[in-house]
């Protein structure tokens, strides 16, 4: 025994080490997303016994069902507005890279906003936004831009713009973090060679510093497609997908169909166009991942 | 240094800069700002429409001491707490040891295993939530701490074996040979070598996992619904249906949510953004 131990420890002992994370992940990820697979050909409500084989049928109805249109519409829009965030945050953090005690500050502030639950600013955005005592609307009304006071979470066609335009806050000082470690990172000796052959400004940018950042660049665009797709808490509190279904998206289209309606199986069959749909971003990113890997 | 250092420019570059970076924070933290004042207002204020002034009496105390005592806040950044504390150490538990297997070892179904917990960092959360939500009704987990924090531990451990992952790997091997021609055993190694070495990994991680889990709404609001569980993401939301119009309150109960990921972010700031910026300078 002891002998078999020894000779074979090396084998062994990764599995041991995996067993823990496997078990916990299987339960939990990799057999539900299967289950969800499945279910989504059924018919459910949560609590009946017998789950009734529907086919495609919640496919079928899902591509006549407005509102899945619109959630889908609405998820294009987030992730197009969303990719304003990697340039955005590029350009505050060029603003703000500067050394110091007081700047080392300033950028954490800046960050603040990514640091605190979606809920909260959730909640200040609602307020922002108030037709009646919001300051978006002491603004346009004192500067005479508005002649009545805007409500944009109660207008069917601004109400999405609106929401994104809150997840745009906590999304830019991400980006901006991930830029600003980027630029730390920056290879000094090609930027003096430049600057000696006359290149500054917007030209040292986009032809030495942008192509250097190109690793912050992939991260943020892969951050920020994945957070605009995930998008939930946002409209989950500042609208319920309101008014009308107008600023509903996949993800809240999904939980709502499920726990509201109580259709289950429409409702992972609404979860697995979602999971196709970043299926694209998954494979995207791990075939680039895994090449890397195997470069090194 | 790009751009160029502000202080080999003109004095007058330099202090328009910094007059324009403090303004510049005034309005990018302008939200946050006025919520903090309007947690300090009376009811009166808010009545005749103070939202944005001076506040005409500080009610620091009264408003702050109120969301305690007539709402069950307390007991929700408790279990937060609890959610929370337990998550972030069994999520590094499980993936430190995974982590370092996927690093070191050779065997078949190495860099499958590996692409699986990196994909999993990627699903929507939709895919997972009624049959994790039908199996904690089955473990009899739903609506208990518990129940959410084995979710969470097995969510995250995606994230952190990645993580861990790529920081072991850069750790040299030869270290690890040396302890094996010592005679040390695979898990001596790994208890005293390994993980002493991984510690400023497992710290920017556990900020990180703190700050991810403590902003959980959906999942609170998936397996969770009595207000002896709920974290405080779901009870502010609870409460906000109650409050109508006590914006004091919201204002007041939101900045108390908001507080202990920020505090963690401030006291462990290098860390935390270590761990958040993993990749983004090389790779």
């Amino acid at each position: 025994m002891q002998n078999f131990w020894e000779k074979n420890q090396v084998r062994i002992v990764p599995w041991l080490f995996l067993t823990p994370a496997l078990i916990m992940f299987s339960v939990y990820v990799v057999y539900p997303i299967a289950q969800s697979l499945i279910l989504s050909v059924y018919e459910w409500d949560g609590l009946a016994e017998e789950k009734l084989f529907v086919g495609l049928g919640n496919y079928i109805e899902l591509f006549d069902d407005e509102v899945f249109w619109t959630s889908l519409k609405n998820n294009l829009i987030w992730v197009l507005f969303y990719l304003l965030s990697p340039p955005i945050g590029l350009a505050i953090a060029l603003f703000l890279n500067q050394q110091g005690r007081v700047m080392r500050l300033v950028k954490s502030l800046f960050f603040f906003p990514f640091v605190i639950s979606q809920i909260v600013v959730g909640l200040v955005f609602t307020w922002f936004y108030d037709p009646s005592f919001g300051l978006l609307n002491k603004l346009l009304l004192g500067l005479g831009l508005a002649a009545e006071p805007l409500a944009p979470l109660s207008s069917e066609s601004g109400v999405t713009y609106a929401i994104v335009f809150a997840g745009l806050w906590p999304q830019v000082a991400y980006c901006m973090i991930l830029y600003l470690t980027g630029l730390k990172a920056i290879d000094q000796e090609q930027v003096e060679a430049a600057s000696m052959d006359g290149c500054s400004g917007w030209k040292m940018l986009w032809y030495i510093i942008i192509p250097q950042l190109r690793p912050a660049t992939f991260i943020a665009i892969v951050v920020t497609v994945i957070g605009s797709l995930r998008s939930f808490d946002l409209v989950a509190i500042m609208t319920q997908g309101g008014p009308y279904n107008s600023s509903s998206v996949l993800a809240f289209f999904m939980y709502e169909q499920s726990i509201t309606n109580y259709r289950m199986g429409y409702g992972t069959a609404i979860a697995t166009m979602l999971f196709l749909i970043m299926g694209i971003y998954i494979t995207y990113f791990l075939t680039r991942m895994l090449r890397q890997e195997r470069m090194r | 240094m790009f751009p160029k250092p502000i202080e080999k420019t003109p004095l007058a570059c330099r202090l328009s800069y910094k007059a324009g970076v403090w303004v510049a924070l005034a309005l990018w933290l302008l939200p946050l700002a006025a919520m903090l004042l309007t947690s300090f207002r009376s009811l009166t204020d808010i009545n005749q429409g103070n939202y944005w002034g001076i506040p005409s009496e500080w009610m620091v105390v009264e408003n702050y001491l109120g969301v305690f005592q007539t709402t069950p806040m307390g007991r929700y950044m408790v279990n937060s707490l609890m959610i929370t504390l337990p998550t972030v150490i069994g999520a590094l538990a499980i993936s430190a040891l995974a982590a370092y297997a996927l690093a070191k070892y050779n065997f078949k179904l190495n860099v499958a295993l590996f692409a699986m917990f990196i994909a999993g960092n990627f699903i929507p959360f939709q895919i997972l939530m009624i049959p994790v939500r039908n199996l904690t009704i089955s473990f009899g987990f739903y609506d208990t701490i518990h129940g959410l924090v084995l979710f969470h531990i097995a969510f995250q451990a995606g994230f952190c074996t990645l993580f861990l992952r790529n920081f072991i790997k850069a750790l040299p091997t030869s270290l690890i040979e040396a302890a094996r021609c010592d005679g040390a055993g695979e898990f001596r190694i790994f208890f005293v070598l390994i993980l002493p070495l991984i510690r400023p990994a497992l710290a920017a991680l556990a900020v990180l996992i703190f700050t991810f889990v403590w902003n959980d709404y959906f999942w609170a609001l998936v397996l969770v619904q009595s207000d002896g569980v709920r974290p405080v993401t779901a009870g502010l939301e609870a409460l906000k249906g109650q409050w109508v119009a006590s914006w004091q309150m919201i204002a007041a109960g939101s900045i108390l949510a908001a507080m202990p990921p920020v505090a963690m972010f401030f006291a462990m700031q290098k860390h935390f953004i270590s761990g958040l910026t993993m990749g983004a300078t090389k790779g």
